[in-house]
């Protein structure tokens, strides 16, 4: 379990004010002139040794991310960061919890790594309907540029920086990183084509990093306190470091909470959630990290670690680390059901696979729960998510396959009964 | 220059060339929706896909990825196959399974590609998706439930017509291709949209259940509606034009065509003048007579002339008015509508930077013209250069909505004297640039100080080492400007007899005398013929084989794709018959002969497809030039000549458009 002192989020609750002068009292923006000071290569080199992996779901290592910016504009092109604060997945709301709590972390995170990539300019795309979240935020940026912490010449460092809120209008494609930057420039919020990533052309065709909320705002921490001691905590060197978990579902206490990356998942319930209803063994299955990622069974979940590689070696994925917990009272097909609804909704409808297939999808899935198909069709189904995955711009088309294929592998049983048992009060 | 290899072959590309391009190449079919040359790349349909190592474990949209060094490209891999055939049913789905019934099959891309790269049947069980039809006006039929989303007709809005008016709406499954507000679209290059549909979403409301492809007869020619001479396929069946398609030619038109070229082909069917006519002398009616009695009547009043005149009108072709030329002599006019320049150097009447030339322009100063309806493909290029280089394009005469922002520089001749004097913002734009380019429309011509106009214009082009570019509007004026159909002071007033080949300008008919003999040959009873006192069936530009040279002085043939209705014979034929009865036949017998007597005078008629550039000479009028504004010689793009004046769907065009300024006005007010 993490100890007290290792948790960056002290604020995670709300149990303080979130406001600059408390926020310095928990240590934010503490000489923060001396870590821009030691320069941009310097905070790479801590962040590509802290390991952090970026929180917003693909987990790519941050500090690598970052040194894909040119080091200088060769063509007058100005670099840019993008905060992606479109927290949308579906079970995932720590983004969210920052951003109403501990907004001055992420507005100090946000001028170190945009000094590190050489940005003057960052935009925080907020998602829609988040709008106290987006009101907080808002002060603690007119706060920060009222104490000069940011604005020109930020901190004392000579480094002009400007930060700029976005609110979007709730659309979870705008999620994906070139769909934010297209509807950041005013267009339709659909993703563009990869090659060129945004680090060669992003915002407004000028280098861009796009990152996660969590990822930034860890950043002041991790160099205050130094990318081995972030290294330190977690299981092993490609998992490190504190990772907020949100659990919602059938546990007694839902929660957000921060614990070290690793950490067994059956004990991340049992401790910080006080265990499933009705105790572990009603559990059904969870969903790890957010709606997209595939379900695990009981007996997986007994064992398996909360970080990225362990879930990704049981065929599932750490994404945002919004665990769904269901016990035995759920209707699992139901479940999969609704989250196959939501991606049909929520697909941008740009390419072929993901405008059709998310509604074929569903419309598959609606009779399933009902058991009104073959057992022929579970293939055919299966195969269909085949056919979208991997097939489209985005990972839209992915995240709407791989709920229903954890389903199939996993709750066969189940759906071919419902089928048998539809069949049987047919005839 | 990326060496790779493409299913086992290698292959060495220009940089940037896209994957599916460097297939193409190597003759490996690719498919696609919404990949187009012309357009884009949205990598949207994921038809395209491909197996690129190295790379990721999944298949790559090949339009949108360049080819690098030392890639392997599979086009046809089994995780290729199953990519695509995972898309196709994907595609079809919510397809609906019309095509008997649809204006597409036969030339549907889906249809096609189903069948190429699909499954063999279906195992989607649930409702298909309708979609409600838009109205788009009267030229675009839209079956919506049938759009596949490959917004090909969104990006050529944008990108090629410049009129931002479709967009796709909403999302997921209930996107669909609109217009945002309901509103019919108001670009005159709309029918293309039907040519970038590869499904039956966009068909053509006129040839809608005409025809189908395999049932028609294509012939390549030339269009002639306006002096672009925009490269054409005529498609027949029987003796029936059925529709007009554009063809490639990336000099003249690229692959588009206006909708003017496109639809006025109902204009063939009606009002035509199917067999000679002479006016009466007691009722003073026009009777039909034979072409004996015809050629009888004007053999008399010839003969007994002194003062014969002929004026070439804006449809004729080369061949007519050469042999026209030889049967009159002088006397001769080709700028029946009232323009005046001077045409004693080549220069000074052609488009001399060429069409394709207008790219390389970075400043551009339009005098006189408003080329969205004088050359809508004239427009296209110019907005396709302002939209990659962001080029400078100044305004003399009137204000138009040309699809580019343009600066207003002044109404008349008085702003080219301060440009010339090198006063104002655009004078330095125009010192500036490297190769400026202006344009002169028939605007700036067609006043009584035209000709010192042009030599204001030629002083401006001289002092800007500007491009000098004269923007024709009649198909045949610049043969007819080459072959000296053409006299320096012609007094139509003072002439007893009028040969009129297919002229209906007011301009001129108003000037010829009440008491002169008018012998009028064409083909359509329109303002000419009503003046006519004898009239002889022409023909049409699809019903006979003809040379035209376009603005740039680019010789095009035009070929026949149907034969003339009733007796009316072809231009240069009918010519010929005529000389017989005038007792001085003309020395050739066949158009091979005609052609033969051409080239031997004017070189130039021999190189077909070829410009011949013109040399740089003084030329223009002296004189005051007036203070007067320049006007636009068209005010109506739908109806400018006697095909289009006897064309439905063209009048419906003209009052869709003009139902559409009025209720811009509205939204003005």
């Amino acid at each position: 379990m993490l100890a007290d002192q290792d948790r960056i989020f002290t604020n995670l609750y709300g149990w303080e004010s979130y406001s600059l002068e408390a926020a310095k009292m928990r240590g934010d923006w503490d000489n923060t002139k001396d870590v821009l000071a030691k320069g941009r290569d310097w905070i790479i080199e801590e962040m590509k040794l802290s390991g952090l992996r970026g929180r917003g779901g693909a987990g790519f290592p941050t500090g690598m991310k970052w040194s894909f910016m040119p080091k200088e504009s060769k063509d007058g092109r100005p670099s840019y960061l993008v905060i992606n604060a479109d927290e949308s997945e579906p079970g995932t709301c720590k983004d969210r919890e920052i951003m109403r709590h501990d907004p001055h972390k992420l507005v100090e995170g946000a001028l170190i790594a945009s000094f590190a990539m050489g940005a003057h300019a960052c935009y925080i795309y907020v998602r829609g309907e988040f709008f106290n979240e987006a009101s907080n935020l808002n002060k603690a940026i007119k706060e920060a540029y009222a104490a000069g912490l940011i604005g020109k010449n930020a901190c004392g460092s000579g480094w002009d920086f400007d930060l700029v809120l976005h609110r979007g209008a709730g659309a979870y494609i705008c999620g994906e990183e070139t769909a934010l930057i297209e509807s950041l420039e005013g267009n339709k919020g659909q993703p563009r084509n990869k090659p060129p990533f945004p680090a060669m052309a992003g915002l407004y065709s000028c280098p861009t990093t796009v990152n996660n909320v969590e990822t930034i705002a860890v950043v002041p921490t991790i160099l205050r306190r130094g990318g081995s001691w972030f290294a330190g905590i977690g299981k092993d060197e490609k998992n490190t470091g504190t990772k907020l978990f949100c659990i919602s579902g059938h546990v007694n206490n839902p929660c957000n909470v921060e614990e070290a990356m690793g950490i067994p998942m059956k004990e991340l319930i049992e401790k910080h959630c006080g265990g499933i209803r009705g105790g572990w063994d009603n559990l059904l299955g969870v969903i790890p990290g957010g709606s997209s990622t595939p379900v695990l069974t009981k007996d997986v979940c007994d064992t398996v670690l909360m970080d990225f590689d362990s879930l990704k070696a049981v065929g599932t994925g750490l994404g945002t680390a919004g665990l769904i917990v269901m016990d035995k009272s759920t209707d699992i097909i139901e479940c999969i059901a609704r989250l196959a609804h939501f991606y049909k909704h929520e697909s941008c409808g740009q390419c072929t696979p993901c405008r059709e297939g998310t509604g074929w999808l569903w419309r598959i899935m609606t009779r399933m729960v009902k058991g009104d198909a073959t057992i022929e069709e579970i293939d055919t189904l299966l195969e269909l998510t085949k056919e979208i995955e991997g097939h489209t711009i985005c990972a839209l088309g992915d995240a709407a396959a791989w709920p229903i294929q954890g389903l199939i592998k996993n709750f066969r049983p189940v759906m071919e009964d419902r089928i048998l048992q539809y069949r049987k009060r047919a005839a | 220059m990326p060496k790779l290899k493409i299913d086992n072959v290698e292959i060495e590309v220009a940089p940037g060339t896209s994957i599916l391009q460097a297939a193409e190449m190597l003759g490996h079919e690719v498919p696609r929706f919404c990949f187009h040359d012309k357009l884009s790349v949205p990598a949207n349909c994921r038809m395209c896909l491909v197996e690129v190592k190295p790379g990721p474990p999944k298949p790559q949209a090949s339009c949108a990825l360049s080819c690098a060094d030392n890639m392997e490209v599979f086009t046809d891999s089994p995780m290729v196959k199953k990519a695509r055939k995972g898309v196709m049913e994907m595609l079809l789905i919510n397809h609906p399974l019309d095509c008997p019934i649809c204006d597409q099959g036969g030339e549907c891309d889906l249809q096609d590609q189903a069948v190429g790269f699909g499954f063999d049947r279906s195992r989607y069980y649930e409702s298909k998706r309708a979609v409600k039809d838009k109205n788009l006006g009267p030229l675009i039929k839209t079956v919506m439930t049938r759009c596949i989303q490959c917004t090909r007709c969104v990006r050529f809005a944008d990108e090629v017509a410049g009129t931002a008016e479709l967009g796709m709406m909403n999302r997921g499954e209930e996107s669909e291709i609109g217009t945002f507000i309901e509103k019919t679209i108001t670009t005159e290059l709309s029918g293309n949209l039907i040519d970038v549909c590869p499904v039956g979403a966009l068909t053509s409301k006129p040839y809608a259940f005409q025809a189908r492809p395999w049932e028609l007869k294509k012939t390549e020619t030339i269009d002639v509606h306006d002096a672009v001479g925009a490269n054409i396929r005529v498609d027949a069946r029987g003796n029936e034009v059925m529709r007009i398609l554009p063809r490639l030619n990336e000099d003249v038109n690229e692959e588009w065509i206006d909708d003017r070229t496109r639809f006025a082909y109902d204009g063939l069917k009606r009002q035509r003048l199917d067999r000679p006519y002479i006016r009466d002398d007691k009722t003073g009616r026009l009777r039909p007579a034979s072409w004996d009695e015809a050629f009888a009547a004007v053999t008399a009043k010839i003969n007994k002339s002194k003062n014969v005149a002929a004026f070439a009108g804006p449809l004729a072709d080369a061949e007519s008015m050469v042999a026209l030329k030889d049967l009159i002599g002088t006397n001769l006019e080709c700028r029946t509508d009232g323009t005046q320049y001077d045409v004693s150097s080549r220069a000074g009447y052609l488009f001399n930077s060429t069409i394709a030339g207008i790219e390389e322009a970075d400043a551009i100063l339009l005098v006189g013209t408003n080329p969205r309806f004088e050359a809508a493909m004239v427009n296209a290029r110019i907005h396709k250069t302002w939209r990659n280089r962001r080029t400078k394009i100044g305004v003399v005469g009137e204000q138009h909505n040309l699809t580019y922002p343009t600066t207003y520089i002044g109404s008349g001749p008085s702003s080219l004297e301060d440009l010339v004097k090198g006063k104002g913002a655009f004078a330095d734009v125009l010192a500036n640039a490297k190769k400026p380019i202006i344009i002169i429309g028939m605007g700036a011509f067609k006043r009584a100080d035209g000709a010192a106009v042009q030599s204001l214009c030629r002083e401006l082009a001289e002092k800007f080492n500007a491009g000098f570019n004269v923007l024709h509007t009649a198909a045949s004026r610049v043969a007819a400007l080459d072959i000296g159909f053409v006299s320096d002071k012609l007094n139509v007033e003072h002439m007893d007899v009028v040969y009129l080949l297919g002229v209906d300008d007011r301009e001129t008919l108003d000037r010829i005398d009440p008491k002169a003999f008018v012998i009028y040959q064409g083909h359509h009873g329109d303002a000419g013929a009503m003046r006519a006192d004898v009239i002889l069936p022409g023909s049409a530009y699809t019903e006979k084989n003809g040379l035209y040279v376009n603005i740039e002085g680019r010789v095009q043939a035009a070929k026949q794709a149907v034969w003339a209705p009733g007796e009316a014979r072809e231009d240069w034929k009918i010519i010929r018959a005529l000389s017989g009865y005038l007792g001085r036949a003309l020395p050739y017998d066949d158009l091979a002969q005609l052609r033969t007597r051409i080239v031997k005078q004017w070189s130039h008629f021999g190189q077909v497809d070829t410009i011949v550039p013109a040399e740089w000479k003084k030329f223009g009028g002296a004189g005051k030039v007036e203070a007067q504004p320049f006007t636009s010689p068209i005010d109506n793009f739908y109806i400018t000549n006697v095909i289009t004046r006897a064309s439905l769907t063209m009048a419906k065009c003209a009052e869709t458009a003009a139902e559409n300024a009025a209720r811009h006005l509205e939204a003005a007010e």
